[in-house]
Order: structure tokens, then C-alpha cells, then sequence
């Protein structure tokens, strides 16, 4: 007979997390991210592993740590997902290779890079009206064939599925920089379907290279403070100028409480709810009256079966970017009135940059750790206050507070908003 | 009690035509005609977009921000939402969940040639890719190429925003798409969903990936069923959209349901020996004891993954079998839902169209049941099966 213990009040059961894996610019597993986010610590550097001459902007959270066979999105942003996931399932307690449920990938998109399209065309006389027709001759000659399967959206989590013994076919998934927590969500609902008790997400994003900093770039996205990298993420504070992009991963073991407890596993704490709305006002821009995002907000509260009293603390998106923070203040000051003031709100982009496919899994395991250690990690950078956001944003230091409840949230372009609230387990 | 879901609208494009009568018009013709470019990418041969006025389902200005991909898919994701009567009604949109399967979208060509051809001439390369990408990549169209961003368009353009998920992963992600809404609307945690995929079949970048392992046929077209050798996909640009929902939700609203909608069964079957009989537990599972009286295959003209798929529908040698990439090419991320979609068409049109090439047998009898089914070109399986309404 199960018992109510194990069940939420709609009757669905409840979801724990049972392994957590991350790695970040501040470096791999969650003991040192922990020990540098709650010291305060930026992990944003000068950018070395490609050449930035002429670039706006040349620094940021690369991983530059950890070996990959080569530095192109699909090989970095594996070695990023192995190594999160291998932490979160070697702590778990489930047999090596047995895991036995579904998984959920966030990733970026993949395509042939800069050396290898160069590659392709070396040592060969191309007329710059056919280029490509050349490359596609190159292509289809060359032996053996090293390309095709970092070009294929489904190789990672192939891989990760046959080293873990996954359930079914794995998915990966794109929701921008709402991406990670998308994945969670997926494997709660899957759970919550009754398909299993067990699922693995995973956010992992190693797509920090030259054209993607361009892209962003062009869009007037990214700082370009690239003389004090450490101070370039300063999310809420009046001189924020755009976001850090990063590299990073995380991975979360969820599982249906019931079962971590009849097997003993240690529950870092509790997936509640989960919330998510689209915008349709513009593909980068969201919508001026913050609809879509309070949505998203209110959905994941009410997915938890909470109030907008019952929360303790807001793992922010907060970018830095001069729009999202704005819009983030305008729908949690919606959501939680007046009472914001004394919730403490803090980004942890202001150390790590925006892992953006990864964020949304990177800042759920931030936000566990905060619940098991009674701790929040602070927004650094914040010297100057944005008068027009007067959140606590737990400024420059990390605070101790034995909170129950946190809300995490994810926001992207293409109009994706997903929110998530976590909690101590028992509540 | 799962819920029963059905299809209520479905959305296609594709070289044979725009639209579901287009398709229906092409497909139950007289032996029915490929049509292709064997010009552009010769001797490449590819399905090509037909000519579409995409203005009958995108305004002027959200085109300029989106390449073929995305049009395509914000055109057919019009079309389904129009058949399902669900088009321009904001409660039912905005209630709407969406889950897209995608890839990426298309690159500046003319910017890539520029770069390959400074490098050539000894310049150096991080300068070169640095400089060039910076002054000439027009800002948004980095837009144009996000995965999520065919979803953020459909929001833009259609108003769905109930919720929006992007599945990458070849034509697996268009299987795990239409799974997870149908297993979503069964267990009640959504009641209408559209799902749907797009593809560019004819952008030479995205032929490229394909050339990379040797995979496009060079000499000329043959259905599907006839290919041989190692290379044998003739992609097609493309788009297939459906809306899914609860029956009663759709039966509430007086809509018009196409066909019932079982469970999607997957697979990612290691492609050795047993690789068939694994295929063929997949189907099984689909078909839940009944025998299809009709089976659309998503087979790809790769020829391994052919002759595989010809084994396995040996047991079923007496169910006639149309494969539509014969006519269409190999649609890639839409692959699956391509095949839904027309087998929701047979059934509530009661046709088992015309055999698309000569060694498909004919049927001239109304379908009660159709299994529309993908096995991957190098991975990746999903059938479900589809009942009269």
C-alpha cells in the first residue's frame, strides 16, 4: 500500500532527485562548483581556445578544463554531458549501465564546423560560384568518413543511452535557453504518467565557438566588457550590458519518492512543479505586458500545488541582458506583489555566464544544493543597483537561509518560458 | 481511463503538391508521378518545394525573417490548424501545447564562399571567419536557424501558445514528437496538440551533411523499393503538421475526426541480425492484434535500411504497402509524421491510393485500419496504428 507521503495533493506522485551532476566554468561536480559559487566566484575568462581577434566580444565561460577530442559543439557538449551525468548516476545507487528509464537531453544544435567545412575544401581548386557544389564532391570522396554523426542531432544521446542502459529512445530536445529545465520537465511528466519511476535529465552546452559568439553578437546580445571579464555578468545592476555565454552541464536523477525511499537513496530534494507558456509577440523579444513569463511563473506554482506565499526563494534567469532582467522583475513583482521585496532573488549567470541549453539543469541542481545546505549563492557584480529592479538579489555574498522552496526559472528566444519549483524533502 | 485521441487536422507540402486534396488528387491517380530537380545540384537529383504562395498562410513581413525550413513549416502547421478548425480561434490556440520536430536551418552560402575562398588564397583562417562572419552575416539570420525557432514562428504566426517543445534527432525526433502529445492527451495532462516537422530538402549546406557519409543516390531516380548499393536517399523539402486531440474535446467542438490514433511504438534498433525481428516486436506492439488493412512506409531508399524494412513486411505479405518517399524523396525529420498523416487520409477518405511504384500491389478497398510506420535510414524505428473515425 503506497503511502500519502508519496504523493502530491493531486494525487500524482511525488518526484525526487535522487543523483546530481554539473559542471561549469567554476569547474566539475557539484563540491567545487558549490565551494566557488558560495565564495562569490566568477568563472568567465578570456576566451583561448579559438583565435577572438576581431570579435566584440572575446570572453567567456568556456570549458577549457576538460579534455574533448576536438573543440566543435558536438564533441565539447558530449564530454560536458558525460561528465554531469556520470556524477548524478554514479551517486544514485542504480547499477552501472542498468538505468533502466527514459532520458531527456537539452542540447544545442549541431552542424559542420569552420575546420572541418575548411578541411573539406582544402587541396582542392574552387571556383567561389560552385564552392559548395566542390564541398559536396569533397564529401563524397573522402575516406574514410569523419564528419557525418557530429553533424546528426541524435548521436549524443545515442551514445549516452547505450553507456547507461536507457529505457526507449532517448530525446533530445531544444527550447533555447529554457532548454534544461524543458528536459526536467519532460521526465517529470513521463514519470507522472505512470511509464516510469525513473528518468534522467540532462542539459549540457558546449557551442561556444567563434560563429555562434558572432551570431549572438550581431543580435546585440552579448557583453563586450571583455577588459574585466570577471565583472562583464552583472544581472540586475543598472550598467548590465548583455549575457556571458558559457559552456556547461548538469544532470538530475528523478525519481518517484516512493521509490527512492524503499531503496534508501539519498534525495537531494523534490522536483514540485513544473510550468511552461509560449509567447507570440517576437522571436527575441517578449511580449512588453511580461503575459507569457507570469504564465509560465503562475503554471509552475500551481503545478506544485503552492501559493505565491509559499515561496522562499527565485533561482533567477536573470541574464544580464538589459531586457530579460526587466521583464523578470516585471513578472515576479506581478506574480508575488509586493512580498518580492523580501524574497531573495539571485542569478547564478552572474559567476558561471549563460550556459543557455544547459541553464535550466545547471541552475536545478544550483537550486538543491541551496536547499540541502541552507544556503543561497549571491548575484555578484552587483555594485550598481538598477533602481528600476529592487529585488533582493542577494548582493555580492552568499547568505545563509534555511529555505523549503525555490522557483527556478528559464526564459528563451523563440518564446519559450518554463518555470520549475523545487523543494526540501520532507517539504 | 486513458483517453482516446484522434486526428482532426493535417497539414502537408511537399514536391508533389501543397496541401491534403493535392496530395489526395497526386496519390490516388493513375500511377502516380514523381516530381524532382535534376538540375540544380546535378547530379544530385532532389524533390523540390512546389511553387506555394506562402502569403495565404504568413504575412509579408514574417516571412523576410525565416528561410524555406521554417516557412515550410509555419505553412503546413497553417493548414492542419485550418482543417482542424482550430485556426484564428485565439482560447483554442492559446491552449494549445505544440511539440516541433527540427534540425537546424539554413546558412548564408554566399558568406560561407567568401571565407573558403580567402582561406584558399593563404590568408589566415581564424582572422578570416572572424572578419567575414562579423561585416557580412545579415544579424537575424541566426533566427532563422535556432531549432526552437520554427515553434517561436508557428507562435508568432499562428498564435499557439500553450506550450512549445522542439525534439531534435533526425527522424526520430518527429516519432518521440507525436508520441509524447499522443501520451500526453491519453494520460490527460493535455487536450489538443500540434504536432509537426519541416524539412529543406534542396539547400546544398544541408545536402552536404548527407554527403558526408556517401548517403545520396547520384544516378538517377528509382522508387524506393528498387535502390541498391550504399547511397540511396533523393531528399524532398517538405512539411507535415497534424493536430491531435481527445476525442471528446474534438467531438465537444463539432470538429471533423480523420482517424483514431494509437500509441506510437519506437525503437532504436542496432542495425546487425537481429535487427528485423526487433522491428518487426515494434510494429506488433503497434498493431495490438489487429492486422493493417493498409501500411504506409516511411522508407527512406537507403538500401540497407530497404532491404531490412522488405523483410520485415514480408509477414505482412498480403497487406498492400505504399511508400511515399518515392515520390516525395526522404523527408528526414517530417519522415513520420508524413506517413501519419497520409494514413489518417486514407482512412477518412477510404482510399488505399494508387501503388506508388510498379511492385506495389493495388487495393481498391475503403482501409479500417492503416499502420504508418518509418524505419529510419540509419536509425531509429516508430510505427502506430490508425483507425476509421
Amino acid at each position: 500500500m503506497s503511502e500519502n507521503r508519496f504523493f502530491d495533493k493531486y494525487g500524482r506522485p511525488l518526484i525526487a532527485v535522487t543523483g546530481a551532476g554539473i559542471v561549469t566554468s567554476l569547474g566539475q561536480g557539484k563540491e567545487k562548483n558549490w565551494a566557488r559559487l558560495t565564495a562569490g566566484e566568477s568563472g568567465i575568462h578570456n576566451i583561448s581556445r579559438f583565435p577572438t581577434a576581431g570579435l566584440n566580444t572575446r570572453i567567456g565561460g568556456t570549458i577549457e578544463f576538460m579534455p574533448s577530442e576536438n573543440n566543435d559543439t558536438e564533441n565539447v557538449t558530449r564530454a560536458l554531458a558525460f561528465a554531469a551525468a556520470d556524477e548524478a548516476l554514479a551517486e544514485c545507487g542504480l547499477p552501472a549501465g542498468e538505468f533502466g528509464g527514459p532520458l531527456f537531453l537539452a542540447a544545442p544544435p549541431v552542424e559542420m564546423e569552420w575546420p572541418q567545412r575548411l578541411a573539406l575544401a582544402a587541396n582542392r581548386t574552387i571556383e567561389k560560384e560552385s564552392t559548395y557544389k566542390s564541398l559536396l564532391d569533397a564529401a563524397r570522396s573522402m575516406v574514410p568518413m569523419p564528419y557525418y554523426e557530429a553533424t546528426q542531432f541524435s548521436t549524443i544521446a545515442n551514445a549516452m543511452a547505450d553507456r547507461y542502459g536507457i529505457m526507449g529512445v532517448p530525446i533530445t530536445l531544444s527550447t533555447a535557453c529554457a532548454s534544461g529545465a524543458t528536459a526536467i520537465q519532460l521526465g517529470v511528466e513521463a514519470i507522472r504518467r505512470g511509464e516510469t519511476t525513473r528518468a534522467l535529465a540532462v542539459g549540457a552546452d558546449g557551442s561556444t565557438t567563434a560563429e555562434a559568439l558572432i551570431r549572438f553578437s550581431l543580435l546585440s546580445a552579448l557583453s563586450t566588457q571583455n577588459e574585466h571579464p570577471t565583472k562583464a555578468s552583472r544581472p540586475f545592476s543598472k550598467n548590465r550590458s548583455g549575457f556571458v555565454m558559457a559552456e556547461g552541464a548538469a544532470a538530475l536523477v528523478l525519481e518517484t519518492l516512493e521509490s527512492a525511499t524503499n531503496r534508501g537513496a539519498h534525495v537531494y530534494g523534490l522536483i514540485l512543479g513544473c510550468g511552461d507558456k509560449a509567447d507570440d509577440f517576437h522571436r527575441t523579444r517578449t511580449s512588453p505586458d511580461g503575459g507569457p513569463a507570469i504564465a509560465a511563473v503562475r503554471a509552475a506554482l500551481e503545478d506544485a500545488g503552492l501559493d505565491e506565499t509559499e515561496i522562499d526563494y527565485v533561482n533567477a534567469h536573470g541574464t544580464s541582458t538589459p531586457e530579460n532582467d526587466k521583464m523578470e522583475y516585471l513578472a515576479l513583482s506581478t506574480v508575488f506583489g509586493e512580498a518580492i521585496a523580501g524574497i531573495p532573488v539571485s542569478s547564478n549567470k552572474s559567476m558561471i555566464g549563460h550556459t543557455l541549453s544547459a541553464a535550466g539543469a545547471v541552475e536545478a541542481v544550483i537550486s538543491l544544493l541551496s536547499l540541502q545546505n541552507g544556503m543561497l549563492p549571491p548575484t555578484i557584480n552587483y555594485d550598481e543597483p538598477d533602481p528600476a529592479i529592487p529585488l533582493d538579489v542577494v548582493p555580492n555574498t552568499a547568505r545563509n537561509a534555511a529555505i523549503r522552496t525555490v522557483l527556478s526559472n528559464s526564459f528563451g528566444f523563440g518564446g519559450q518560458n518554463t518555470c520549475l519549483v523545487l523543494g526540501r524533502n520532507p517539504l | 481511463m486513458p483517453h482516446d485521441v484522434v486526428i482532426t487536422g493535417v497539414g502537408l507540402v511537399s514536391s508533389i503538391g501543397v496541401g491534403a486534396e493535392a496530395h489526395l488528387a497526386a496519390l490516388t491517380a493513375n500511377s502516380p508521378e514523381p516530381l524532382f530537380d535534376s538540375q540544380r545540384h546535378a547530379p544530385i537529383i532532389v524533390h523540390a518545394a512546389p511553387e506555394i504562395d506562402f502569403a495565404l498562410q504568413i504575412p509579408k513581413r514574417e516571412q523576410r525573417q525565416m528561410e524555406l525550413w521554417q516557412k515550410l513549416g509555419v505553412y503546413g502547421a497553417g493548414l492542419a490548424l485550418d482543417m482542424a478548425g482550430i485556426k484564428d480561434n485565439i482560447d483554442l490556440c492559446k491552449t494549445m501545447d505544440m511539440v516541433i520536430a527540427a534540425a537546424g536551418g539554413e546558412r548564408d552560402l554566399d558568406v560561407d564562399a567568401e571565407i573558403i575562398a580567402r582561406v584558399a588564397k593563404g590568408q589566415n583562417a581564424g582572422e578570416v571567419i572572424n572578419a567575414v562572419l562579423t561585416t557580412e552575416l545579415r544579424p537575424t539570420l541566426f533566427l532563422a536557424q535556432l531549432s526552437n525557432l520554427l515553434a517561436g514562428n508557428i507562435s508568432i504566426v499562428h498564435k499557439v501558445t500553450g506550450s512549445s517543445r522542439t525534439f531534435m534527432g533526425e527522424e526520430s525526433a518527429g516519432i518521440s514528437a507525436l508520441k509524447t502529445s499522443i501520451s500526453r492527451i491519453r494520460h490527460g495532462q493535455s487536450t489538443h496538440a500540434l504536432v509537426g516537422s519541416s524539412f529543406n530538402g534542396e539547400d546544398a549546406d544541408i545536402l552536404l551533411n548527407f554527403e558526408l557519409a556517401a548517403l545520396l543516390k547520384r544516378d538517377g531516380w528509382q522508387p524506393v523499393w528498387e535502390r541498391s548499393g550504399k547511397s540511396g536517399l533523393l531528399t524532398g523539402s517538405s512539411s507535415a503538421f497534424l493536430v491531435v486531440e481527445e476525442r471528446k474535446h474534438a467531438e465537444n467542438r463539432g470538429a471533423k475526426i480523420l482517424a483514431s490514433i494509437g500509441d506510437v511504438e519506437e525503437g532504436r534498433t542496432k542495425r546487425d541480425d537481429q535487427a528485423a525481428s526487433k522491428i518487426l516486436d515494434v510494429m506488433t506492439k503497434a498493431m495490438a492484434g489487429i492486422k493493417p488493412d493498409l501500411i504506409i512506409s516511411g522508407a527512406s531508399g537507403i538500401p540497407a535500411a530497404v532491404l531490412l524494412e522488405q523483410k520485415v513486411l514480408s509477414e505482412f505479405a498480403a497487406t498492400p504497402v505504399r511508400a511515399f518517399s518515392t515520390l516525395t524523396g526522404y523527408l528526414k525529420e517530417p519522415q513520420f509524421i508524413f506517413s501519419v498523416a497520409l494514413a489518417a487520409l486514407a482512412l477518412s477518405e477510404g482510399t488505399s491510393y494508387s501503388p506508388f511504384s510498379t511492385t506495389e500491389a493495388p487495393a481498391c478497398s475503403a482501409p479500417q485500419t492503416v499502420l504508418a510506420q518509418t524505419i529510419g535510414a540509419m536509425r531509429g524505428e516508430g510505427a502506430v496504428m490508425l483507425k476509421r473515425a
